[in-house]
């Protein structure tokens, strides 16, 4: 009963893919689009499970996971570290408002030349970029969520005595926890696009390289194939983040709910 | 450690029977106006009143007339400019393990079950988890809610919510308990059971209640006097003694006794909104 309702589901929310794939499939053989230029569905699926066998699938996704973890995990750490300081104290936050907004605005890719000036055309200058795209969402929701803390369950705690590291730990946290949660998987998807703008420009290696250099020796199938990998690397690595978000923040979506 | 607070304090037998004294309290709001200009505002100006120790204390008031800000002074959330406030013969204090407040729109931590909640101020004092699990089944039991404990606040209806914060704030047992209109936000059947509700827990131990309402039904039922505010800036325009019989029950609402004193402060609050005034408006000022 259960797992034919979940079916259905599954199906339904499907139906806008499979749609996409069936058209995808269906134009480059019946000549309406050039096969060399947009390899059909399974075409695409021939090269994955190539790449696979032969080992560079695997080697390219763990590669690019790699900097996109690194990444993330850096941003997030200095990213929450920072929001929650800067949305404690009010006034601070007022002074880099304006610095934090033009640093948001301030795309990633435009910074990456400086970033290769400054740090070379390694590992570096790829974590530092993927670091930028990711750390603002993260940072400004962290302060934003630590703002938005209604205050009348501040001073309910502090009218029982509470210290102010007892406010910050059990109640500022806890209820700024789902805007940082969205931070933090905003960020992850910012991470993934960060990853394939680093790998084009000076590697040689990582899924992104791969969709670069197949487009580049003319291996169209397999650009493709690249191209489906980092949408699956996307949405499994935002699975996982919304995965523990809801671990966290139970209570808030009970709350929308039974409301 | 938890300890019941001994409300008497040897060496100072007059001043014990006054629970909070304050004295020329005054505080003046900065704010903008529609011009962008800054205005002050005077809320509270020679604010006096005295609380006694255990007496059920209502103050009723027009809008914005400063009830709340006094109130979130003894809670040690707002300052003021000049005056003095002081809690059993001590000036006030910013931190304090010995007071409670329950708010109009309940304040219960969502992501925390029902016992949870009432748990926080043990927490906050180290109280050893298997004496927090039993004040707080106790607490919530005095409030009729034993079978809710493990409910989350959504789960619960407004009326319950509220209970759920009064046994909150029952669990540690202070010694004097602000309530900042409690039960404005419930409609009119529930806000009489808890009024009726609130009447049979303070008669258990006669805590010192400050407690501010809109209501004057209300402020009547339950108190021992009714301090009528004058319109902002606020002071004590007049203090009634509600004289009526106690414990009291939903009867005494059709007594003779009941209506005059109704009425008279009817008519005493009357003059007070009246009365011109310079602003309008910003309740919770």
């Amino acid at each position: 009963m259960v797992v034919s309702k979940k079916l259905v589901d599954l199906t339904s929310r499907s139906t806008g893919l499979l749609a996409f794939l069936v058209l995808w499939e269906i134009t480059p053989r019946l000549g309406w689009v050039k096969p060399t230029y947009i390899t059909p569905p399974t075409g695409v699926a021939r090269a994955l499970w190539h790449l696979a066998c032969t080992g560079e699938l695997w080697k390219h996704t763990a590669i690019s996971l790699q900097r996109v973890l690194i990444s993330l995990a850096l941003s997030t750490a200095v990213g929450v570290l920072f929001g929650l300081f800067i949305g404690y104290f009010r006034r601070v936050e007022r002074n880099l408002d304006l610095l934090f907004q033009a640093f948001r605005q301030m795309s990633a890719f435009a910074l990456f030349p400086v970033f290769i000036l400054l740090f070379g055309l390694g590992e570096l200058s790829k974590t530092i970029i993927i670091f930028w795209a990711s750390l603002w969402p993260i940072l400004l929701n962290t302060s934003t969520g630590v703002r938005n803390v209604d205050r009348v369950l501040i001073r309910s705690t502090q009218s029982m005595g509470a210290s102010k590291a007892y406010i910050f730990l059990h109640v500022i946290l806890p209820a700024a926890a789902p805007e940082i949660f969205t931070g933090i998987r905003l960020g992850g998807s910012y991470c993934v696009m960060a990853v394939v703008a680093a790998e084009m420009i000076g590697a040689l290696s990582g899924l992104g390289w791969l969709v670069i250099y197949s487009q580049d020796t003319f291996n169209i199938p397999d650009m493709y194939a690249g191209i489906v990998g980092l949408a699956i690397l996307g949405m499994g690595l935002n699975y996982v983040l919304s995965w523990i978000e809801n671990r966290f923040t139970r209570w808030r979506q009970n709350v929308y709910a039974g409301e | 450690m938890y300890q019941r607070y001994p409300s008497l304090r040897l060496g100072s037998v007059f001043a014990m029977s006054i629970k909070v004294h304050a004295r020329d309290v005054s505080r003046t709001f900065h704010l903008r106006n529609d011009q962008g200009r800054n205005v002050a505002l005077p809320v509270l100006d020679g604010f006096n009143l005295d609380i006694r120790e255990g007496e059920f204390l209502s103050l009723l008031g027009p809008s914005g007339c400063g009830k709340s800000t006094f109130l979130n002074m003894l809670a040690g959330f707002e300052d003021f400019d000049s005056g003095e406030i002081q809690v059993d013969g001590e000036p006030l204090k910013k931190q304090d393990f010995n007071r409670g407040m329950v708010f109009q729109s309940y304040a219960l931590l969502p992501w925390r079950t029902v016992r949870s909640n009432l748990e926080i101020a043990l927490e906050i004092r180290h109280v050893p988890r298997a004496e927090r699990h039993k004040i707080a089944r106790y607490s919530l039991g005095r409030v009729g809610l034993t079978p809710f404990a493990n409910q989350y606040p959504h789960q619960l209806s407004g009326g319950m919510r509220q209970r759920v914060a009064i046994a909150r704030v029952l669990a540690y047992n202070p010694s004097l308990l602000l309530m900042d209109e409690p039960f404005g936000a419930l409609d009119a059947q529930t806000r009489e059971d808890l009024q009726l509700e609130l009447l049979r827990i303070w008669e258990d131990d006669k805590k010192t209640i400050l407690f501010v309402t809109h209501s004057i039904d209300e402020a009547v039922l339950l108190s021992d006097r009714v301090a009528i505010m004058s319109a902002r800036p606020g002071t004590i325009s007049e203090i009634i003694n509600i004289d009526l019989p106690r414990p009291r029950n939903e009867d005494i609402r059709g007594s003779a006794e009941f209506a005059r004193i109704r009425q008279y402060a009817w008519h005493r609050l009357k003059h007070e909104v009246t009365r011109p005034n310079e602003f309008n408006g910003g309740e919770g000022i």
